[in-house]
């Protein structure tokens, strides 16, 4: 193929990292809550699609994006407590098809209430002034916008790391998703933990549907189509694993960039062609721990 | 009223006085009356009232309500009214063939007017000429005009992509540059809109950089844009539809790419340009079948948007929503031209027709009943949000048979 520079090859390569620092941050959450409460959550999509409403809504009463930045994970994670309280919550030790098929319906809810409130057709979201433009990455111009989510996606995953590793909740966190019942024998309150952990999970999803907003604007359907990858993400990083849904993001969007500039039909096969060859291989995926669904 | 007097109805009996009106309404006797005037003449409207193309669908219904009142305080065919039933064909070619068959069969429609995307159209054409009811397709396609998918009863008010993509070649390619890339959505449309900017092209002697192919529903470009940037052309051709342009345009704004090259698309849609903003939008040049804004030049477009603002609450037509408009006028003026409803007798007044209902002369071309109108070059401009002035009218490319692919070329003996 003509035209193949080192310039556009290690531009792509890095438009490849910045498409799976979205993809890592849309299923960072998304792992979180399979890792810890082994709940499938397939209103992950929506929690992320209202996330950008939120946001919207927000920037239309004259609140700015730094502001929804704060604001938003909040307000989405409140609405993930409230859902993991009262409809999660009743149908724990029910089998992984129980919350499932809840967060399944329950996202077809929240679709048709964000049509009911805003209307079926999408809204642009402009980019913040101060992150508009492109800048010299040395091989070629890069959206400075995308930069900036490259940094958001590296400072929840650290915050994140750093707040189950070295916080005592945290330790509680971890210890609750191997062993449930001793830790409940040690006198802590499970259910505590996972209404937390659920209301983070959705919190970020909130997070990276507001970043997703300047860059695709708003819809009400913009959540069923990144749910998919986010999908093959988790599965690809081994159910339940942080730190393979990270590596499994940046390799998605790594494999995606590349078929993109080589086969740009293929783009969107690739990706569950990779899904395929991991899953032949290595059934759990990269880290996932064997047996985590049975 | 006192409330006393609304509470001591009792509930019993608002339920009877509730169905007997419901039975009243339903009943034969209603349509008798109705009836003993005229039967009215029914133009079945297949849209796709649900789905992405939603609200560019609900503006075509809103324009052709316009054309049917008009039709009706004429004094109709002879006293004859018309009406429009609108159906949803949900973006989907077999629904649409079961509604625009419903229509035929059970509603006994005399026309039918009415889709919104390449294929859905053939198949509604389908229907429409096995049981010989005229249809006139309001939706872009090129294949709707070749012999194998034509029939006597087959009428395009539409721009074909080859005429569109034509016209905005034809004005980009001498002002921009001969190095062209194009970005194009992985299905008939697309490739047919590639195919109308090369045909123009090669009288200008353009070079064909690259053609990338985009799946349908892409909602993120940025692995697709640096091969192009790379490339560095004149121009980038974007050819795709509703969100998928909406995002492409944005994207390729968000990579700088607007300060090397200049963007075009075969058409820009009003609607579109609205979900958008005008970030996203800003200086592209595109094509269009219609915008609102030539009302200071042209008075048929003065007295449609007029009308339209009258009687939808002061807003202005998309350029979709002016095709159901002309769709159903035509065949409405036809059908008075032909003094009745014999099917033969109006498609001989459809082609005599020679009309200027809101856009500038056009007529329909006796080989393939094409359209033959002019196409209007737009730019996007700065706007505040929700303004519906966003387009400046920088050419208008006048109707020309020579533009459009010719008879012999699509398969037609004459």
């Amino acid at each position: 193929m003509a035209g193949l520079s080192f310039d556009l090859i290690a531009m792509q390569l890095f438009t490849g990292l910045a498409l799976g620092a979205i993809y890592v941050l849309f299923a960072i959450g998304l792992s979180l809550i399979f890792g810890m409460l082994t709940v499938v959550n397939f209103a992950h999509g929506a929690f992320y699609m209202v996330g950008a409403y939120v946001g919207l809504f927000l920037v239309s009463l004259g609140g700015n994006f730094w502001l929804c930045l704060v604001a938003v994970p909040l307000i989405i994670g409140t609405c993930g407590l409230v859902v993991e309280r009262f409809l999660i919550r009743p149908l724990y030790g029910r089998g992984i098809d129980y919350p499932l098929l809840l967060t399944f319906g329950l996202s077809y809810v929240m679709i048709e209430l964000v049509r009911i409130a805003f209307g079926k057709s999408g809204y642009p979201f402009d980019t913040p002034e101060l992150l508009q433009g492109a800048v010299n990455i040395g091989v070629g111009y890069f959206p400075l916008y995308r930069l900036f989510i490259i940094g958001v996606a590296a400072a929840v995953l650290l915050g994140l790391w750093l707040f189950l590793e070295r916080t005592s909740f945290g330790l509680i966190i971890r210890a609750g998703a191997r062993d449930p019942q001793i830790v409940r024998v040690l006198g802590v309150d499970v259910s505590r933990v996972w209404l937390f952990v659920f209301g983070i999970g959705c919190g970020i999803a909130g997070l990276a549907g507001l970043l997703a907003a300047p860059l695709q604007g708003v819809i009400p359907e913009m959540g069923s189509t990144i749910l998919a990858e986010a999908f093959v993400v988790t599965v690809v990083g081994g159910m339940g694993s942080i730190g393979g849904a990270v590596i499994a993001g940046l390799l998605v969007g790594v494999v995606v960039s590349m078929t993109s500039l080589v086969a740009p039909e293929m783009a969107k096969v690739s990706i569950f062609a990779l899904m395929a060859i991991v899953l032949l291989i290595r059934p759990q995926g990269f880290f996932g721990r064997a047996g985590l669904m049975s | 009223m006192s409330s006393n007097n609304l509470r001591s109805i009792s509930r019993r009996r608002l339920l009877t006085t509730v169905g007997a009106g419901a039975v009243m309404a339903a009943s034969p006797f209603r349509i008798n009356i109705l009836r003993a005037e005229e039967p009215t003449i029914k133009v079945g409207f297949p849209v796709p009232l649900t789905g992405p193309y939603g609200a560019e669908a609900q503006d075509q219904v809103r324009a052709a309500q316009v054309a049917i009142e008009e039709f009706n305080e004429g004094g109709g065919l002879n006293g004859r009214k018309a009406e429009l039933l609108v159906r949803d064909d949900k973006l989907n070619p077999g629904e649409a063939a079961t509604r625009a068959l419903e229509l035929i069969e059970n509603d006994k429609v005399n026309f039918i007017v009415g889709s919104l995307s390449a294929s859905v159209q053939l198949a509604v054409n389908n229907v429409a000429k096995e049981r010989k009811i005229i249809y006139n397709s309001i939706s872009q396609s090129d294949e709707i005009n070749e012999a194998k998918d034509f029939s006597p009863y087959t009428f395009h008010e539409a721009l074909t992509p080859h005429l569109t993509a034509g016209a905005v070649g034809r004005y980009v390619f001498p002002k921009f540059g001969k190095k062209v890339a194009f970005l194009t959505a992985d299905y008939a449309y697309g490739h047919e809109m590639v195919r109308g900017f090369q045909a123009a092209g090669k009288a200008f002697g353009i070079e064909s950089l690259v053609d990338i192919r985009h799946p349908l529903g892409t909602t993120d470009f940025s692995a697709l844009l640096p091969r192009i940037q790379a490339l560095k052309p004149d121009i980038l051709c974007i050819s795709n539809f509703g969100r998928d342009q909406q995002i492409a345009l944005k994207q390729a704004t968000d990579f700088g790419m607007k300060k090397t090259m200049k963007i075009v698309a075969p058409i820009l849609l009003y609607t579109g340009r609205q979900a958008a903003g005008p970030q996203a939008f800003e200086g592209v040049i595109g094509g269009t079948s219609y915008y609102w804004g030539i009302e200071d030049k042209l008075a048929s477009a003065k007295a449609f948007n007029d009308r339209f603002r009258k009687m939808h609450g002061g807003k202005v037509p998309s350029d979709y929503g002016a095709l159901g408009y002309g769709g159903v006028k035509t065949l409405l003026m036809a059908a008075k031209a032909a003094g009745g409803l014999d099917t033969d007798k109006v498609i001989a007044a459809m082609e005599a027709l020679k009309y200027d209902y809101y856009k500038g002369p056009q007529y329909y071309r006796k080989c393939d009943h094409q359209s033959v109108q002019s196409v209007f070059i737009i730019e996007s401009k700065q706007a505040a949000q929700g303004s519906p002035d966003v387009f400046n009218v920088i050419a208008t490319e006048e109707p020309n048979e020579a533009n459009l692919r010719s008879c012999e070329e699509l398969g037609h003996k004459s």
